[in-house]
């Protein structure tokens, strides 16, 4: 949500802040959602592992910097190919944000697959993760604008979501690891 | 004690019974309403507050120009030579085009406004008018003005008027957007913008002037209410070429209540004359929180 929300801030310069700006941020956000949502859960038939779980952070995390690096000259290509700011900002939000939104789509259903190990708690669990996640992101969106924009630039902020994620995902890694090497133990 | 009380409420009672509403309408962006007070013909946008009134009009003379902060913009003409080609960012009820076409009838004047709900009451109830030279054009101002450097159009005289009471278009307000309003200003043209000037903004807003066009120009009544800022000059005209210009102008300009004469008193430009810190953060694509600094 943090980053849904720079994304106005992100396009202002090319595509203006008129209400379609919005739709398109959105309208991509919940696209790749969904197929996040998809692909997380198909992927967590295979094999789940916290390591694995910590990667699709640690890729998170690299999908999301570019935003901050090539942002500037994908939006002015886009923009000087497409004149209706509709569509350009529907491109724009496609190429910025599609695949890091996707990515972060994943590690919801992971979660459940992880968290969940008795099928009737599965709701249980479900419930929390969907409680925190969304909770995460109430908080996420309220920080960044009350806050974050008041103090840093935009690309600081992306570079800290992106630092934040990558470290998660190492620590997940690590873990997970470990929880290997000591598995044997106590098997 | 209840004196005062008691007047208060004759004012809000009357102001109820004189003030009415001739117009009220949902557009994408906001409220806007049209007020209908005594002689003049008001555009609020949002609330009904004599606050956030965008533009006013005498009805008896619609050529009398009713806001201070209008008034001040038409400074830029000490500067410049007759203007030819004349863009306008945020059109209001678009009583600047009014006066800038009867001024100058061969003008060519392009406003561009977001919000088509606007354009249709300017057109509607402020006598907005539109020749073959005089258009309009519906869309964001940062995307219009980064289309017309990509076509290398240059503008004379740019009015930056987008700025409503209570919000700021963020994008507008950015180091990078006045690179891009310089980049379609004429050689000997002038950029006028209409700004705000009450709050912690003042100095960003400065600071970020400063930053693309070098010392500007204030136009300012009391200190720090409202403020216009000439920016963009390639060549100062001298004391004496201002009053030349301020001669010729004051009787053309006298017609729409303005007092050239009296507004070049609170012209002062910022050369050796910063009032705002050095350190000042100017705003950028990057950084821009002016909403929340305008608080």
């Amino acid at each position: 949500m943090g980053i849904e929300l720079l994304g106005g801030r992100i396009l202002a310069p090319f595509f203006g802040s008129s209400v379609h700006i919005w739709g398109s941020i959105i309208t991509v956000f919940m696209l790749s959602l969904s197929l996040g949502y998809l692909l997380g859960g198909k992927l967590s038939t295979h094999n789940p592992s916290l390591s694995k779980y910590g990667f699709i952070f640690l890729v998170a995390s690299i999908s999301i910097t570019p935003i901050s690096f090539f942002s500037q000259p994908i939006m002015a290509f886009i923009f000087t190919h497409i004149e209706d700011s509709r569509y350009g900002s529907l491109l724009a939000s496609m190429a910025l944000f599609f695949i890091p939104t996707v990515i972060l789509g994943m590690i919801s259903p992971y979660s459940v697959r992880l968290l969940v190990t008795e099928s009737d708690k599965s709701g249980q669990i479900a419930g929390i993760l969907y409680f925190v996640s969304t909770l995460g992101s109430a908080l996420g969106t309220i920080i960044t604008s009350f806050y974050f924009v008041l103090a840093f630039d935009v690309n600081s902020i992306i570079i800290t979501f992106a630092i934040t994620l990558g470290l998660l995902g190492l620590i997940a890694i690590m873990i997970g690891s470990n929880v290997r090497r000591e598995a044997p133990i106590h098997a | 004690m209840l004196k005062p009380l008691f007047i208060v409420a004759m004012c809000l009672f009357s102001s109820l019974i004189f003030s009415k509403e001739i117009h009220q309408e949902r557009s994408l962006y906001r409220n806007i309403i049209v007020e209908d007070k005594n002689d003049v013909l008001c555009l609020q946008f949002n609330t009904k507050s004599t606050q956030l009134n965008q533009s006013c009009i005498y009805k008896s003379a619609p050529n009398k120009l009713f806001f201070n902060y209008v008034k001040m913009v038409f400074s830029s003409l000490l500067y410049i030579d007759k203007p030819n080609n004349v863009l306008i960012i945020g059109l209001g009820g678009g009583t600047l085009s009014n006066v800038i076409h009867q001024l100058y009838p061969n003008a060519s004047i392009n406003n561009v406004e977001i919000d088509p709900a606007v354009v249709k009451v300017a057109r509607k109830y402020f006598h907005f008018i539109e020749t073959n030279k005089v258009i309009s054009t519906i869309q964001d101002g940062r995307i219009f003005i980064k289309r017309a450097a990509l076509k290398q159009k240059k503008y004379d005289w740019i009015i930056l008027d987008a700025f409503n009471g209570d919000y700021i278009p963020e994008h507008l307000l950015t180091k990078e957007f006045f690179e891009e309003v310089k980049s379609i200003l004429s050689p000997g043209g002038i950029i006028a913008a209409n700004t705000f000037s009450s709050s912690k903004l003042y100095d960003h807003e400065s600071a970020t002037y400063y930053a693309v066009f070098g010392d500007f120009i204030n136009v300012s009544r009391h200190n720090r209410s409202n403020r216009i800022i000439l920016a963009g000059l390639d060549k100062m005209p001298t004391e004496t070429e201002i009053s030349k210009k301020a001669t010729w102008l004051e009787p053309r300009l006298s017609t729409y209540n303005i007092d050239i004469q009296d507004i070049r008193k609170i012209i002062y430009s910022t050369q050796g004359n910063h009032d705002w810190p050095t350190d000042t953060k100017v705003l950028t694509d990057q950084y821009s929180p002016a909403n929340l600094l305008n608080n």
